[in-house]
């Protein structure tokens, strides 16, 4: 059977496309899988829902008096709570600017087995009357950390 | 009464849009040549009007008349005056009458360098631009007014430009990104004019391209200065964090620069005229979509300035409509301006098929990344996060693949090229790029394959363009008259590639071979990082001149001889709020020193240890140097003379047949 050539040439490309944009979709189903954080905040942390030494992310608010640091390096560690429960986080990077006791703060790390969640990176809020979204939904009592944060 | 008067400016504006908006396509439709030519006028009085409007708000704070709201929102009486100028457009309000500003500007350009082009076609492009311009000034004056006051009790001082906008960067990175942004409403005017007109040829798509050559070259430009700041002044030395914001401004870009290789297909071969229309009215509606993401509060990063739901719900109306009447003209009218013509699978139209594709396919990633967590939060699927290692899982191969097709396919000829031919081409750009890839990562502390397969492409990309215009000039009489010989639109393209070709191996290299380190420091503490030795001296107090900082001294010295004094800052500004971190860079063309001051590591004890970041980026600066490159390239591509020989070259008419029946 003879085709046209330009029919011909558009079926070839049609094929190609279609070939093309199926690989696409499916390698970013894949790739999506497996490189999506997800969120918690600290109740879900104390009722064992957060997969251990996978990557995720938590927010909370940063309970007043909780930062603790090392003599000798840079290793850190603070609390942060939802106003339920609370989590503690480690670090061994400089903390951002905007990083403070009693505000928001989102994480992104690995939860270790001994319940620490191991920190990545840790953001903080970056003006002064702003809660991160997740952050506010999840609180328990409050929407923002100015009135949450103390337990 | 200056600020009112910016606000009558801004109606008179909007009313003259109006007219703009059906006067000049009216009359293209009812043969009025008086009609017709009111577009250009009223292109002039638009921006006239929106330049007063600019004016005034930049009199209200250069003045800092806190009885605006806008203005006390984000200045105050200490800011320097060239920080007072810059803060117009520091929030919201303001960088919505910037983006007017260029979009009437624009207007005004294609008012002023398009009279060659035929009076029905101009008055089309003008109404269209003037439809775009009603939505902006509706945005502005109903959820965006600048010139709102503060009255009956207006604050004695206002409350500061942010900070982290107060920086020479931050002069020139929003205009750049604007103009690029709405650059392109003028290719997408004229592919809607195209549509309209029911007309597409290769005169056509000389007049687009070099519209198109302009905002993608700012859209570049705005790009890297952005990613520039980022690097120096949130201070911590990354320089793209695939931020939703980030992400916005990129896939314009990434179509936008589909868009230009297809523009050149359909200019010299006179195919891919639906899809070039179609990528036409992709790029705008990405720009409009950037504007929704950033001003609408969904996203939340540095960009956006306030969350008001009324804003959010506008951009999306006034994008839905955009996208819904172009599409919807697009489907009804397509057929009329495509064309039939074969090629074969050896030819350059191929390749620059693939590059479509590919740059297509990358966009549409992007865009799920960055789309797919608001849908899952919109639909409860959870909060969601997609990061970095998600866009460079696809993004690293696909550009791998996309710089390998620009190399083999810059020696293919249109229509159809002999493999013998090519293949010989490749030959030597392949073998050169090949060893340097082998040497290079010799020069460095570590053998690394991934440095080897980026320098692969980055030199090979390279190698093509240098081999491609050796291959042009060796039949002339001298490399001198060779060179010549071609136009102004060649040397752009090769630069830009180029240009490419450095971003790739700043990008490469950079990552694989930078060193960061953050570390407690006290006073008299030396450290060493990639052979750069750090002393550091602790730190004092200074002033500046509405902020006081620490300053922290670090002597940098390699093998025994003292290079230079970096001073990194904490920065306390005077209007409050938290510090910044302001970075010491010492830059090289091979490498930078990044130092940036961390925190006290007792809050009460300034003069103890602190933390400290160094780094070492090796060829970073390659990044946005490639950028500039690749802009200076678009720039040089514009002024080739046949786009202003577009009157003599209308009786070239392009030499495809005019049918109406099959679409590539």
């Amino acid at each position: 059977m003879t085709m046209h050539p330009v029919r011909r040439q558009r079926l070839i490309l049609v094929l190609v496309l279609v070939t093309l944009s199926s690989a696409a979709v499916g390698f970013v189903t894949f790739a999506m899988r497996e490189n999506m954080d997800y969120f918690y905040a600290p109740s879900a942390f104390a009722a064992g829902e957060v997969p251990v030494e996978k990557r995720i992310r938590a927010g909370g608010c940063v309970v007043p008096g909780s930062l603790q640091r090392a003599d000798k390096n840079l290793e850190v560690q603070f609390v942060i709570t939802d106003g339920e429960a609370e989590l503690t986080v480690a670090f061994d990077k400089i903390l951002p600017d905007l990083f403070a006791e009693g505000e928001a703060a989102v994480i992104t790390g690995r939860l270790m087995p001994n319940g620490i969640l191991r920190a990545d990176q840790v953001l903080a809020k970056h003006d002064e009357t702003y809660t991160p979204p997740e952050v506010a939904e999840s609180m328990v009592s409050h929407k923002s950390c100015a009135g949450g944060a103390k337990i | 009464m200056i600020p009112e008067l910016g606000h009558v400016a801004l109606i008179a504006g909007l009313l003259l849009s109006f007219a703009l908006a059906t006067l000049p396509i009216a009359g293209s439709y009812t043969a009025r040549p008086l009609w017709m030519a009111a577009g250009r006028p009223l292109a002039f009085g638009v921006f006239a009007f929106v330049l007063i409007a600019f004016a005034c708000l930049t009199i209200a704070f250069v003045q800092s008349d806190f009885t605006v709201d806008y203005v006390a929102q984000n200045s105050n009486r200490i800011l320097p005056v060239y920080y007072k100028i810059t803060a117009v457009w520091g929030g919201h309000e303001g960088s919505i009458l910037l983006w007017l500003l260029m979009q009437a500007g624009w207007a005004a350009a294609v008012a002023m360098f398009g009279r060659q082009l035929p009076p029905e076609l101009s008055a089309r492009v003008l109404s269209v631009l003037g439809m775009v311009l009603i939505g902006f000034f509706l945005f502005i004056l109903l959820t965006s007014n600048p010139f709102d006051r503060t009255l009956p009790f207006p604050p004695v001082e206002g409350s500061d430009l942010n900070p982290l906008l107060q920086d020479p960067g931050m002069i020139f990175h929003p205009p750049l990104l604007y103009m690029g942004y709405v650059g392109f409403s003028v290719v997408f005017a004229f592919a809607i004019a195209a549509l309209l007109g029911g007309h597409l040829d290769a005169v056509w798509a000389r007049w687009a391209r070099p519209w198109t050559g302009v905002a993608w070259a700012f859209l570049t430009l705005g790009i890297a200065l952005g990613s520039w700041w980022a690097y120096y002044e949130l201070g911590w030395g990354g320089w793209w964090f695939w931020d939703p914001v980030e992400n916005a401004s990129l896939m314009p870009w990434l179509v936008g620069t589909a868009l230009m290789h297809s523009l050149a297909v359909t200019e010299k071969r006179g195919l891919f005229k639906s899809w070039t229309i179609l990528l036409a009215i992709f790029t705008f509606s990405l720009s409009l979509l950037g504007t929704f993401l950033v001003r609408s509060g969904v996203i939340t990063s540095v960009h956006a300035f306030a969350t008001d739901p009324q804003r959010g719900s506008f951009i999306l109306a006034f994008l839905a409509v955009v996208i819904g009447s172009s599409l919807l003209l697009f489907a009804l009218r397509a057929p009329t301006v495509s064309a039939r013509s074969v090629f074969s699978f050896r030819s350059l139209e191929t390749f620059l098929l693939g590059n479509n594709i590919l740059l297509i396919l990358i966009m549409a990633m992007v865009l799920t990344g960055t789309l797919y967590p608001l849908l899952a939060d919109a639909l409860n699927w959870g909060k969601i996060s997609v990061g970095a290692p998600f866009f460079n899982l696809f993004f690293v191969p696909l550009m791998v693949v996309l710089c390998l097709l620009l190399g083999m396919g810059i020696h293919a000829n249109w229509k159809s090229s002999r493999w013998d031919k090519l293949l010989g081409a490749w030959r030597l750009p392949f073998l050169t790029a090949l060893a340097v890839a082998l040497l290079w990562p010799l020069a460095f502390d570590h053998y690394h394959w991934g440095a080897v397969l980026g320098i692969f492409i980055g030199i090979w990309v390279m190698a093509a363009s240098v081999t491609d215009i050796a291959v042009k000039t060796r039949n002339a009489k001298s490399f001198i008259v060779g060179l010549k010989r071609q136009r102004a639109s060649y040397y752009g393209m090769h630069l830009a590639h180029i240009g490419l070709a450095v971003t790739v191996l700043g990008v490469v290299l950079s990552t694989v071979y930078s060193v960061e380190k953050d570390l407690r420091m006290g006073a008299g503490d030396s450290y060493q990082v990639a052979g750069y030795d750090f002393k550091f001296d602790g730190v004092r107090l200074v002033q500046g001149p509405n902020y006081h900082a620490f300053e922290g001294i670090l002597q940098l010295s390699r093998d025994g001889e003292l290079l230079g004094e970096l001073l990194p800052q904490k920065r306390n500004y005077f209007s409050g709020g938290n510090p910044m971190t302001e970075a010491a860079i010492d830059t090289g063309l091979l490498r930078d020193i990044h130092v940036a001051l961390g925190e006290p590591m007792e809050r009460t004890n300034p003069s103890g240890d602190w933390a400290v970041r160094l780094q070492y980026k090796a060829y970073v600066v390659w990044i946005w140097l490639g950028a500039l490159l690749m802009a200076i390239g678009g720039g040089i591509a514009v002024a080739d003379k046949r786009y202003r020989k577009a009157t003599a070259a209308r009786s070239v008419e392009s030499a495809q047949v005019p049918g109406t029946l099959a679409a590539v």
